[in-house]
């Protein structure tokens, strides 16, 4: 979350200048202009204004929230440009989708998914999928913030569905205790029976699976909480309310943060790996002792001394 | 000065100058004082002078005697502050993300422990660590007394006493690992609820007198608790007695070889030499588990959080030796029966009430149904490879085999989602293989068995490997053998032939029936079954015939290769060094 509220943070500008000062720094200027670092010194000044004019311009064109690009022609026109590239030959040219010869979704329909479920998919890289297979896997995102817009703006041009959330609807800061508290018992009722205890993921039926929630972005968690992506159920804000979804974020990051207090975790999956560090470990090394203790014993020591002296 | 003190009353002498009675010291006078009372001075004497064969495979058993004693003491630290009681509390101790949540006072009292009792939570988990640890080594030695038939006559009943300890433990982990009421226990306890109900008719009879009425009640944890610190431990310390008490009557069963016979053991005393090793082992348990105890965790109960019927976790299994019930139970096709307006749950009761009792069954007849089959009777103090019984040793590997499958099973979820793989094909695999695969298990290791056998007659009659490479005139090539050294033909050959029973000829003499002949007939068959593939030893001729044989073929090498024979090659010295003077020596 903290990282798409960086890119998201406009570059902020001095608004206002001092004449008094701005007389004292050309005089200086003026007077060392001959100076041998003074050309290099206007070229940088040179590109960090063509590159701060052209960020200014481009934050400029880019609208702060998705419901405000969705009027966005040029967005929707930019984002309709990448989706016929990218996304159409599984989705369809007009995201009406394709079906199998079978009737199965080759590709599903995009109409009224929404601009969140656009920057989920596409902002956590499970689209475009890799490979068809049981379920798009998470991996580096193919497409920039500002493409996943358009993206977005396109896919929500479609038709009316839930819409990027603003930052302060999923930032957990200022959010004390007692939210955490509230999170968890959230989580545990909703969340670990395919999550697991500690976010660490879960099977499902046929080869698919709830991924571990470690390193997921604020934004991206809401969005799956509102969309429901490919197995998981939806959490409309009727089940969860806005405050609900904040509260299991904050659960989420602080298990996540929180430090291992029983030494390695074994992955916090459970039973499992514990009883495979008891056999492992535990039998494997006192086994080893026992084997030790048993073949070092005075006669062998014995025998190998006349070994040694025959 | 020690040396004194220690041989107090003892006159010491070095051999040479003339004895002087040492000064009676303080230790020796109350050693006096005591045995003067106690009288334990004889019956100390002779077993602290007891002989007890040396071999690593010996010591498994003791990995669960010392790792049963860590669990005692930590056991007894958890319990100064664990509170066995499902009174609904108000969490409010130092770990935040649970505060101010309602919870049974179990609960609140193990995280109470965990983060607020110094050491505390190193004690749960050297505690913890020690159960798994403790049913695994009883497993593994188990195997060991099997593979080298250790549990035939006198020993049948320790191993009936060892396989109790294995249940008792079982169960004994399972209340263990329930009293935190977490998340992941809780959904446990509710496991175990449905399970009891499967059986037919007295299953909800049965469920309601665990629980106290409707699970979950508030009486199943304080049960638990008097169950798993009282009632059991008690049980398991009488068991141990018993089974160290048997093993000292019955004398440790040692490994065939020169100057070990079934009247004899070799080895070394108690004290100090076994006593030193056994102390020593001791600590090194008690230090492994310490050592996982601050290094790795286990459930952590804080992550799962309090028990609450409406929830459940991915990734809820028991502890490991609960595993393979838990497996089948995932196996299990959806079967069930109505009738009569009643629900027969046999997807339940069949894989998690039938079949761990039907499993135990045949571990604990096993040593009756070989000694039935074989028809064995005598004593046996000498142990026997896994390879010399090659059917006793296939029947294990296949009820390990059927053991390792279930147990998968039970980690299924875990499987799937580490390797990619789908939940279902495993679980279609594995009802496939729960079956064939103790067969072929059987077969392979039947036949591997049978392999070992001949190999070992191959040695005995032709010799070891001596990787010297012969060319004979015709340019052919061959590898020299060697005889075996003495000792180790010895250890080869002391064993058994096995003797099949002959099927009965149904009637005696006169006529008469015999009113056991289908008994006999089914006998003699599952004999032949057991025994009559077995490679048997070579006998006396065969071995002197090699021996001549060898002698001869080396006299005549020596001939033509201007190397006279020594004599070493055939007296027994050390295969390396022998060897190695004859290459290069003469």
């Amino acid at each position: 979350m903290r990282l798409t509220q960086k890119l998201r943070r406009r570059p902020s500008r001095p608004g206002r200048s001092d004449a008094g000062v701005a007389r004292r720094i050309s005089d200086r200027l003026s007077s060392r202009r001959r100076s041998r670092f003074a050309a290099p010194a206007v070229l940088m000044l040179g590109l960090l204004l063509a590159g701060g004019a052209y960020a200014v311009a481009n934050a400029a064109l880019v609208p702060g929230t998705a419901q405000a690009s969705t009027t966005d022609e040029d967005l929707v026109a930019q984002g309709r440009a990448l989706f016929l590239v990218g996304c159409s030959s599984c989705h369809g040219k007009n995201a009406e989708g394709i079906p199998t010869n079978k009737d199965n979704n080759y590709g599903p329909s995009l109409v009224g998914v929404g601009a969140a479920s656009v920057d989920f998919q596409v902002g956590t890289g499970r689209m475009p999928m890799s490979n068809p297979g049981t379920q798009a896997q998470r991996k580096p995102p193919v497409y920039d913030d500002q493409e996943i817009e358009a993206l977005a703006a396109y896919v929500a041009s479609l038709g009316p569905g839930p819409a990027v959330p603003d930052s302060e609807q999923y930032s957990t800061e200022g959010l004390d205790n007692e939210s955490v508290v509230r999170g968890g018992e959230f989580f545990r009722t909703n969340c670990t029976a395919c999550h697991n205890f500690a976010g660490a993921g879960g099977a499902l039926p046929r080869g698919r699976y709830a991924p571990k929630l470690t390193g997921v972005s604020n934004k991206h968690i809401y969005e799956a909480l509102l969309t429901g992506p490919q197995q998981m159920p939806v959490f409309s804000d009727a089940v969860l309310t806005p405050e609900d979804k904040r509260d299991i974020i904050a659960y989420i990051n602080y298990t996540n943060e929180m430090p291992d207090q029983g030494g390695f975790s074994l992955g916090r999956l459970g039973p499992v790996t514990e009883g495979l560090a008891a056999w492992l470990i535990g039998i494997g090394s006192l086994v080893g002792f026992a084997v030790w203790i048993g073949t070092a014993s005075t006669r062998t020591t014995k025998k190998q001394k006349k070994e040694a002296a025959s | 000065m020690s040396a004194e003190t220690s041989s107090a009353g003892v006159a010491p002498s070095n051999g040479r100058s003339a004895a002087k009675a040492g000064k009676p010291s303080r230790v020796g006078a109350a050693a006096t004082w005591a045995d003067d009372r106690l009288g334990l001075a004889g019956v100390a004497k002779k077993n602290l002078r007891k002989v007890f064969p040396d071999h690593w495979s010996f010591m498994l058993g003791e990995i669960a005697l010392w790792s049963f004693v860590v669990l005692l003491l930590s056991g007894v630290f958890l319990t100064f502050w664990y509170r066995p009681s499902m009174a609904e509390v108000i969490y409010e101790g130092s770990y935040s993300p649970l505060r101010g949540l309602h919870m049974s006072e179990a609960m609140a009292s193990t995280i109470h422990i965990s983060f607020d009792v110094r050491g505390g939570l190193l004690m749960r988990q050297v505690h913890h660590w020690a159960a798994m640890v403790f049913v695994a080594s009883m497993m593994v030695h188990l195997l060991r007394v099997y593979f080298t038939g250790a549990f035939r006559k006198p020993r049948e009943l320790n191993w009936v006493i060892g396989c109790l300890l294995l249940l008792l433990g079982t169960l004994e982990g399972f209340t263990g690992y329930s009293l935190p009421d977490d998340l992941l226990s809780g959904t446990g306890i509710r496991a175990a609820d449905g399970f009891m109900k499967s059986i037919p008719i007295v299953g909800t009879y049965a469920s309601f007198l665990l629980f106290g009425g409707e699970f979950p009640g508030d009486s199943i944890i304080p049960r638990l608790y008097t169950v798993h610190v009282l009632l059991i431990p008690g049980i398991l310390v009488a068991l141990i007695a018993a089974h160290m008490l048997l093993l000292v009557y019955h004398k440790h069963t040692q490994w065939p070889g020169p100057g070990r016979t079934e009247q004899n053991v070799v080895g070394y005393p108690m004290l100090p030499v076994y006593a030193a090793k056994a102390g020593g082992f001791f600590f090194v348990v008690f230090g492994v588990l310490t050592l996982m105890g601050g290094l790795i965790g286990i459930n952590p109960v804080w992550r799962y959080g309090p028990y609450n019927p409406a929830e459940v976790t991915a990734g809820s299994q028991p502890d490991w030796y609960m595993g393979w019930p838990d497996g089948l139970l995932r196996l299990m096709p959806g079967w069930e029966t109505h009738v009569f307006g009643t629900t027969w749950s046999w997807n339940v009761f069949f894989p998690i009430i039938v079949m761990p009792g039907l499993m135990f069954t045949i571990l604990l007849m096993l040593p009756f149904i070989e000694s039935w089959i074989t028809g064995d009777k005598r004593d046996h103090h000498l142990l026997q490879r896994p390879r010399n019984a090659p059917t006793r040793t296939a029947v294990m590997v296949a009820l390990m085999t059927f053991y390792g499958l279930s147990w998968a099973a039970g980690g299924n979820d875990i499987i799937a989602i580490r390797m990619g793989l789908s939940i279902n094909q495993i679980t279609y695999f594995l009802r496939g293989a729960v079956f064939i695969g103790p067969i072929i298990a059987f077969i392979i290791t039947r036949r591997w068995c049978l392999s070992l056998q001949r190999a070992d007659n191959e040695r005995l009659l032709h010799g070891y490997e001596s990787g010297v490479i012969m060319r004979d005139p015709q340019g052919g090539y061959s590898e020299k053998h060697l005889p075996l050294p003495e000792a180790k033909a010895y250890t080869l050959t002391a064993r058994d032939r096995d003797l099949v029973l002959s099927a009965p000829t149904g009637s005696d003499g006169n006529g008469v029936a015999s009113p056991t002949a289908r008994k006999d007939r089914l006998r003699a068959r599952l004999s032949r079954l057991w025994m009559a593939d077995n490679i048997q030893k070579p006998t006396r001729a065969e071995l002197e015939e090699a021996r001549h044989h060898a002698e001869h073929e080396h006299a005549h090498e020596a001939a033509l290769s201007g190397h006279p024979a020594d004599g070493h090659q055939f007296d027994g010295r050390d295969e390396a060094t022998g060897h190695g003077h004859q290459l290069s020596g003469h």
